[in-house]
């Protein structure tokens, strides 16, 4: 698309865009492209001698066993936070959109949770969670389970799978109520003439006119898995116990921050970067098709 | 609705008031916590009724912070995120807008290259170049300083596109009347390009709001004075390990503090928000 009417000046252009640009060459592509240079380095333990050694640090990466477990972890994180922030958001949006009684009420209630931080969502969690004085731990231990995060890994990964989700619900409840709000009503009329019940109508026509959204809150889900989960994990398991929800984007933090590690910790913000990258790709590409349609 | 069946509408608000109730269970739990006294939290289990040292334990966090971990006033923690909520959609719109009305409303050299420079930042949240981008601040003098804080955060492919869109929906004729009645470029930005951007600036305004206060990684990466850390960082400060050695009645009010202004801007906005968060996402 472009404009039939502009306006004609040999210095406002670059005027009017040097701001952003200037920031985006200094705080995005400089450091960008030092990831990359890092990536290709590998400094001695005093940090006094640094040297050229191409593609080692990445053929160290990917024999390191905690990374391809960290790998691991990352996907089944992404695909348990995804997948029941989806389900339990799209539950909540098909009732919303059926009640008429009291919609703007229960809208209001769904969501709020974005507005909170993701590392004070870890924090809220892990209080009532905590394994001696946590308010659900009691209730959980009279039901017979012993809960204790900090030592057990599962159940460390479903505490920040459960803080996760419950930050990310009001999104894809928005999301979800504006697909359903957009399928046309006769649609719903004509089969419902036809005899179908609702659990069908829902399985036959508004599932599939849903799909396009489904699929883009599932890219969106996935992307804020990897990379904005970081603060629900700091706060609360800061990767532990053992790794158990060391996800990649917590491990480049701990080992370039914590462990000093510049050469591996630039080496794994490379390979991230090709995985946002995947995903973005799949996003326009995915928003190109709906558009078309 | 199609046909009326009272039982599936018994079971939709059945669904939608468990939901909402566990929505909020860790915020009730969140809030009886910052009103009760130290002893009675670790004391398994923690009563579920709110307890009369509300006033204390606000007090005590605004004015001197946790005595244990991090010691920084939380009104001033709270300053810091408010200052971090303001700037960085102040500077965002600013500069969004300026460059996506150059990129619409000029034809000059070089012009795509610059807009697929902007699309590319897409690409790289702050999460996959944290040492170098931490380095850069460092060279540049401003670890522990507002614009160390916010500077980085301010430039967005999203806020840029979404100018971008909305402009090429501006019909031609308005531009065409402009340079009929003589107006040059700027003067058709302040007079009729600005006032119509009102909407999409402030849909933008609440997203960016939420997204500046409740930033994380960045800010504990470059603060280490106790002084700038925000709000959220400072809760996470406060936490030294250990159920029983948290100050934990400081640590929920702080994060009661700390949810409020979001909370508010999503609530009373919410109109602004859902549009913004819709759109922006287009």
């Amino acid at each position: 698309m472009e404009k039939r009417v502009v306006f004609r000046s040999a210095w406002l252009p670059y005027l009017l865009v040097a701001p952003q640009i200037a920031i985006t060459v200094v705080f995005f592509f400089w450091p960008a492209v030092q990831a990359v240079w890092y990536s290709f380095l590998l400094q001695d333990a005093f940090g006094l001698k640094t040297q050229f050694v191409g593609l080692q640090n990445f053929v160290a990466l990917f024999n390191d066993p905690h990374y391809l477990q960290s790998f691991k972890i990352t996907a089944l994180f992404s695909v348990l936070v995804a997948g029941s922030g989806i389900v339990i958001s799209l539950l909540l949006a098909a009732m919303a959109d059926r009640v008429i009684r009291g919609a703007l009420a229960y809208k209001t209630l769904l969501i709020w949770p974005y507005a909170v931080a993701p590392a004070i969502a870890g924090v809220l969690w892990a209080f009532m969670f905590a394994p001696s004085i946590g308010i659900v731990t009691y209730a959980l231990k009279k039901m017979g389970v012993d809960w204790n995060w900090v030592v057990n890994g599962d159940q460390a990964m479903l505490l920040v799978v459960i803080a996760a989700v419950w930050n990310q619900i009001s999104y894809n409840f928005l999301f979800f109520l504006a697909g359903l709000q957009s399928i046309p009503k006769s649609l719903i009329e004509a089969a419902a003439i036809d005899g179908a019940g609702p659990v069908r109508r829902f399985g036959s026509i508004v599932l599939p006119l849903l799909s396009p959204t489904t699929f883009f809150l599932l890219v969106i889900n996935i992307v804020y898995a990897f990379f904005a989960t970081f603060g629900v994990i700091d706060a609360t398991t800061q990767g532990g116990p053992a790794g158990a929800t060391q996800i990649l984007v917590y491990k480049v933090f701990y080992d370039g921050v914590k462990a000093g590690d510049l050469g591996g910790s630039s080496a794994q913000s490379v390979v991230l970067m090709f995985i946002v990258i995947t995903l973005t790709v799949i996003q326009f590409r995915f928003i190109e098709r709906r558009v078309q349609y | 609705m199609v046909e009326n069946r009272p039982w599936l509408n018994f079971f939709a608000h059945a669904v939608l008031i468990l939901g909402a109730v566990v929505i909020a269970f860790p915020l009730y739990v969140a809030f009886v916590a910052s009103t009760l006294p130290y002893e009675q939290i670790v004391a398994v289990p923690m009563p579920l009724m709110p307890g009369d040292r509300l006033l204390e334990n606000y007090g005590q966090v605004l004015l001197h912070g946790s005595t244990k971990g991090s010691g920084a006033a939380v009104s001033r923690m709270l300053f810091n995120s408010m200052v971090m909520a303001l700037v960085i959609p102040f500077g965002k719109i600013t500069i969004s807008i300026i460059s996506a009305f150059a990129i619409v409303y000029f034809r000059f050299p070089l012009r795509n290259f610059f807009f697929w420079m902007i699309f590319v930042t897409l690409m790289l949240p702050v999460e996959v170049r944290i040492i170098p981008t931490f380095q850069v601040i460092a060279d540049l003098g401003m670890l522990n300083t507002y614009a160390g804080l916010t500077l980085p955060l301010i430039a967005s492919a999203t806020a840029t596109f979404l100018f971008r869109q909305f402009f090429m929906t501006v019909p031609d004729e308005l531009a065409e009347a402009a340079r009929i009645d003589g107006a040059g470029p700027m003067r058709f930005f302040w007079d009729v390009v600005l006032p119509l951007s009102k909407t999409t600036m402030a849909a933008l305004f609440v997203i960016q709001f939420i997204y500046g206060w409740n930033q994380y990684l960045w800010p504990l990466l470059i603060t280490s004075e106790e002084s700038m850390y925000t709000s959220v960082i400072g809760i996470a400060r406060m936490i030294v390990g250990g159920d029983a050695a948290t100050e934990w009645h400081l640590v929920m009010s702080t994060a009661l503090l700390a949810m409020l202004p979001p909370a508010l801007v999503v609530l009373l906005m919410q109109k602004w928000f859902v549009k913004g968060l819709v759109e922006t996402e287009k």
